[in-house]
């Protein structure tokens, strides 16, 4: 047995597969919001860490291309930094921490606060792409609701919602509506990013890898979450600034400081964080000892 | 009201192999008009029900709907979209079971209000106010809103169910023993409560049963069921006051008389 | 004074490094070797060969070393491996009538052509924890035998001579067989992409709905017409040549299981049947993958769909230990930022739920 066991393509997936998932990008963004099967490849990652995001990402990934990946928000949390070096090795490619800089950002879980420009791809990593799988476990049925535009279950599960906790409780992986067709999951993202999705000068992709289905939305197209009339939708807001740079309106973590309920607010977003403080901008935390240096 | 049946029957049968399901049924069913089938298990009437709503792809035969537009359409010649709409907005299908007409896991209210959010309602309160009204004319009590059909009776949820059935004032509502399983005494109740909405509403209605009191509450005209033909039809009170066919005076001179 | 926590490239870097140290062990001791591991730990092997669905002893027990014993890590790693390598073909079916014996038994016969041998089977064995095995002990050749040269005919193939076994299934002949690791997975599925679901399934979920399917949910009469297990031929067409070209020979394990007879209005009552094939020595796998199959063939013949081993798709959605595990254990990800929001919605509702009580109760006070 050679100590080369195997070769890699460029970014791993060999070209025929690069082009079966091309073309399933390809038909989701001429159906927005609709999720196309692709014959997901076993990843040397596992199922559920990103391996349907790194797909898409290989998939359109060029040499020329500067790739940001970001989990929680974070460039630094162990997932992304493993998905970082996995298509560094296998891409070569230029990496960033700044999502100005970035052609492709994959992401799980969150979308940059800095607003996108054209050109660039947001990719997502979707764990189940399907909004309607808590309430119709079956397959066969929910693909012929989303055929059908059958979106009645999705709104009963609103009014339940409305009805027990007296507001719309999902606060997560909150549903919309693509260009007034479909209703897609736009993954685990917080309520707070949805707004974000909609006329979007970017183009976005949704790669689910276990589950096996891409969709997209493509640039400036409309997203829209879905609501009541009387009970419009609404992002969650934060009381706090970010503690380091003073951000405002932006989604922030929750740091344990002690045990005696000691707690501070940061933001989610790291990249946006340190601009915002290389810029000059200080939050509370940060400010005292500013002053004590002076 | 128009000159034209809602409803035209034409020939339907369905074979399983050799065995018969139904033969060449044919009718017509006019608006505001409820016919009831009448037999006992085993004579068909729950296939050819199946057959005249779309649950069950006949074998031979025709089966024509007036749509809102005037236009008679063949149900078989529809797509899938289409008859489930239909399905959705103007017609009805009454379980014999509720539970199977019924989501058990989420509310009353919701259970009504689907319906509407299916065909795009999109105001809470509106449709709250709707699914309470109903709930009032199927006499279930307006503070059950937010329970669960689990926690229901028997009766309370073949109400509950037909309230969801009616809710976007369906034409047509198919109910397969709609009584079947309950307390005599809550049998008696309901059939007033649908006999009341099927002509409050103008409801054309189709109602299989097994039982003759059923037929001769909901129904004006019936027709006579065995080993899948059709062997007796006409107006309700006079098969039942004056059956022609033998086994239609065995199953009239059957009821027992307390 | 707080710093946001980095350092999650130095922390990867050295997890792996503690890994590869615990997985050497003690230095002491001699390295396990690949032959070793498949020599004398064979089944693990064909278990992580199976459900990778990639037949190489060497790379399988590699892998089985790679992942220190732990066989869904070794099945994850042959996959992955298996992805790389480019397709060039498909072979021409086996034909396990052609197989090269080294085990067959049948349940339903108490003799037939071509005899039952038991093969080197744990079957029979005392289940006694054996002390020799703890020293290096010298093991006696085994006894051999002259093939007899008698044909070992199917058992399937006796009942299909007098018509007591429905065929062996109703694809048309033309039908290209599907290829579950190159297709998208929709349902309802064709029995050929079921079948290669079931064989590349973790042998535990198959082995518990084959057992549920035994003890009533969903019974289907189950009696085992044969199990063979020996060495078969894998040939390629070549178009050039004109006839097909054998590139070598891989172990299988063939389980057909005889079923429930159905007859019906048309047809007069036949046998029915499941069917298990598997890389390697597998009896346990083949065995419930063909309690499995004929139990997901329900619909197919009529009967009543109400058992877990019945429903296709809870059965091959749920059936990839890969996948499986994958997803479970990516609950260890971070996933704070959906929490957090969890956590303002809850402190949100305790909150009103407070103000509601706290205003009922300066409604009550006002009030008296």
């Amino acid at each position: 047995m050679s100590a080369d066991l195997a070769t890699y393509n460029f970014a791993y997936l060999d070209e025929q597969t690069k082009r079966m998932i091309r073309r399933a990008i390809l038909k989701a963004i001429a159906i927005p919001g609709y999720q196309v099967p692709f014959a997901s490849r076993e990843m040397p990652m596992p199922y559920g860490w990103g391996t349907g995001g790194v797909q898409v990402t290989a998939a359109i990934i060029g040499p020329d291309d500067v790739l940001k990946v970001i989990d929680q928000g974070a460039d630094d949390t162990t997932n992304a930094v493993s998905i970082r070096a996995f298509f560094q090795k296998v891409a070569n490619v230029a990496v960033t921490t700044h999502t100005k800089d970035a052609t492709i950002i994959q992401t799980r879980h969150r979308i940059p606060e800095q607003k996108l420009t054209e050109g660039q791809v947001l990719v997502y990593q979707v764990p189940i792409p399907e909004p309607l799988r808590f309430l119709e476990p079956r397959e066969t049925e929910t693909r012929k609701m989303h055929a059908l535009e059958e979106y009645g279950l999705m709104h009963v599960k609103l009014y339940e919602d409305i009805a027990h906790n007296g507001r719309i409780s999902k606060t997560y992986a909150y549903p919309v509506k693509v260009d007034g067709r479909y209703v897609m999951d736009p993954s685990p993202t917080p309520k707070f990013d949805n707004p974000k999705m909609h006329m979007s000068d970017a183009l976005q992709l949704f790669g689910a890898g276990r589950e096996k289905r891409i969709y997209a939305v493509p640039p400036h197209t409309e997203v829209v979450s879905l609501d009541f009339e009387d009970h419009p939708f609404e992002i969650q807001t934060f009381e706090q600034d970010c503690a380091l740079c003073g951000a405002h309106g932006v989604y922030l973590d929750e740091v344990v400081l002690d045990d005696q309920g000691g707690r501070m607010f940061v933001c989610s977003d790291t990249d946006h964080c340190e601009d915002r403080r290389e810029h000059g901008h200080v939050g509370e935390m940060l400010a005292p000892n500013q002053e004590a240096a002076e | 009201m128009s000159d034209n049946p809602l409803l035209k029957v034409s020939g339907v049968s369905k074979f399983y192999g050799s065995r018969i399901g139904c033969q060449d049924v044919s009718f017509d069913l006019w608006p505001g008009e409820v016919l009831a089938i009448v037999g006992e298990s085993g004579s068909g009437k729950t296939t050819l029900l199946n057959c005249l709503s779309t649950r069950l792809m006949p074998s031979a035969g025709s089966v024509e709907y007036r749509m809102r537009d005037g236009n008679f359409r063949d149900l078989y010649h529809m797509s899938e979209a289409e008859r489930r709409f239909l399905m959705r907005t103007d017609w009805g299908f009454v379980h014999q079971n509720p539970a199977d007409g019924l989501r058990m896991t989420v509310s009353a209210g919701a259970n009504v209000g689907e319906r509407l959010m299916a065909v795009g309602d999109r105001h809470y309160g509106k449709i709250r106010e709707t699914a309470t009204d109903w709930l009032g004319r199927v006499e279930i009590s307006a503070d059950r809103i937010d329970d669960q059909p689990r926690a229901f009776s028997g009766g309370m949820r073949q109400r509950l169910q037909i309230a969801r059935n009616l809710v976007t004032g369906p034409r047509l509502v198919f109910m397969d023993e709609p009584t079947g399983g309950l307390d005599v005494s809550v049998q008696a109740r309901l059939l007033d409560l649908v006999r009341g909405l099927v002509n409050d509403l103008g409801l054309s209605a189709i109602v299989v049963t097994h039982d003759l009191a059923v037929a001769r509450l909901l129904s004006h005209r019936m027709m006579v069921m065995k080993d899948g033909h059709v062997i007796e039809q006409g107006l309700t009170d006079r098969v039942l006051d004056d059956p022609r066919e033998p086994y239609t005076q065995l199953l009239v001179s059957s009821i027992l008389q307390v | 004074m707080y710093v946001a926590v980095k350092g999650g490239e130095a922390a990867i870097t050295n997890a792996h490094a503690l890994l590869a140290d615990r997985r050497r062990g003690d230095r002491a001791l001699p390295a396990l070797t690949i032959e070793q591991i498949a020599e004398q730990l064979g089944l693990a092997v064909d278990r992580v060969m199976a459900e990778a669905s990639l037949y190489d002893r060497s790379l399988a027990a590699l892998a089985v070393r790679q992942s220190r014993g732990d066989l869904i890590e070794a099945i994850f790693l042959l996959r992955a491996y298996r992805t790389t390598l480019p397709r060039f073909g498909s072979s021409v079916p086996v034909d396990t009538a052609a197989m090269k014996v080294e085990r067959r038994v049948s349940a339903t016969y108490k003799d037939l052509p071509g005899g039952q041998l038991l093969g080197p089977t744990f079957d029979y064995t005392h289940r006694l924890l054996d002390p020799s095995l703890l020293t290096d002990e010298v093991i006696a050749d085994p006894a051999r035998k002259e093939a007899s040269g008698e044909e070992m005919m199917r058992v399937s193939d006796i009942l299909a001579h007098e018509g007591l076994i429905e065929p062996d299934g109703d694809l048309p002949d033309d039908h290209a067989a599907g290829d579950l690791t190159r297709e998208p997975l929709e349902f309802p599925m064709g029995r050929d992409l079921r079948l290669q679901a079931l064989a590349r399934g973790d042998e535990g979920f198959l082995l518990a709905l084959g057992y549920s399917t035994q003890r009533g949910y969903g019974r289907n009469h189950p009696f085992v017409g044969e199990i063979r297990i020996g060495e078969v031929e894998v040939e390629v067409d070549m178009p050039e040549l004109g006839f097909p070209v054998s590139l070598g020979r891989i172990q299988l394990t063939e389980c057909q299981m005889i079923n429930q007879f159905k007859g019906s209005s048309i047809a007069p009552p036949q046998f029915t049947r499941g069917y298990g094939l598997v890389f390697g020595q597998s009896e346990r796998k083949a065995m419930s993958m063909s309690l499995v199959d004929r139990a997901l063939r329900a619909e197919e013949l009529g009967e009543d769909i109400t058992a877990p081993a019945q429903d296709e798709e809870f059965v091959i959605s749920h059936s990839d230990n890969v996948q499986a595990t994958g997803f479970v254990e990516h609950l260890k990800l971070p996933h704070y930022v959906d929490f957090q929001a969890e956590l303002a919605m809850v402190r949100k509702m305790r909150a009103d739920i407070e103000a509601t009580r706290h205003g009922d109760t300066e409604m009550k006070d006002a009030a008296e």
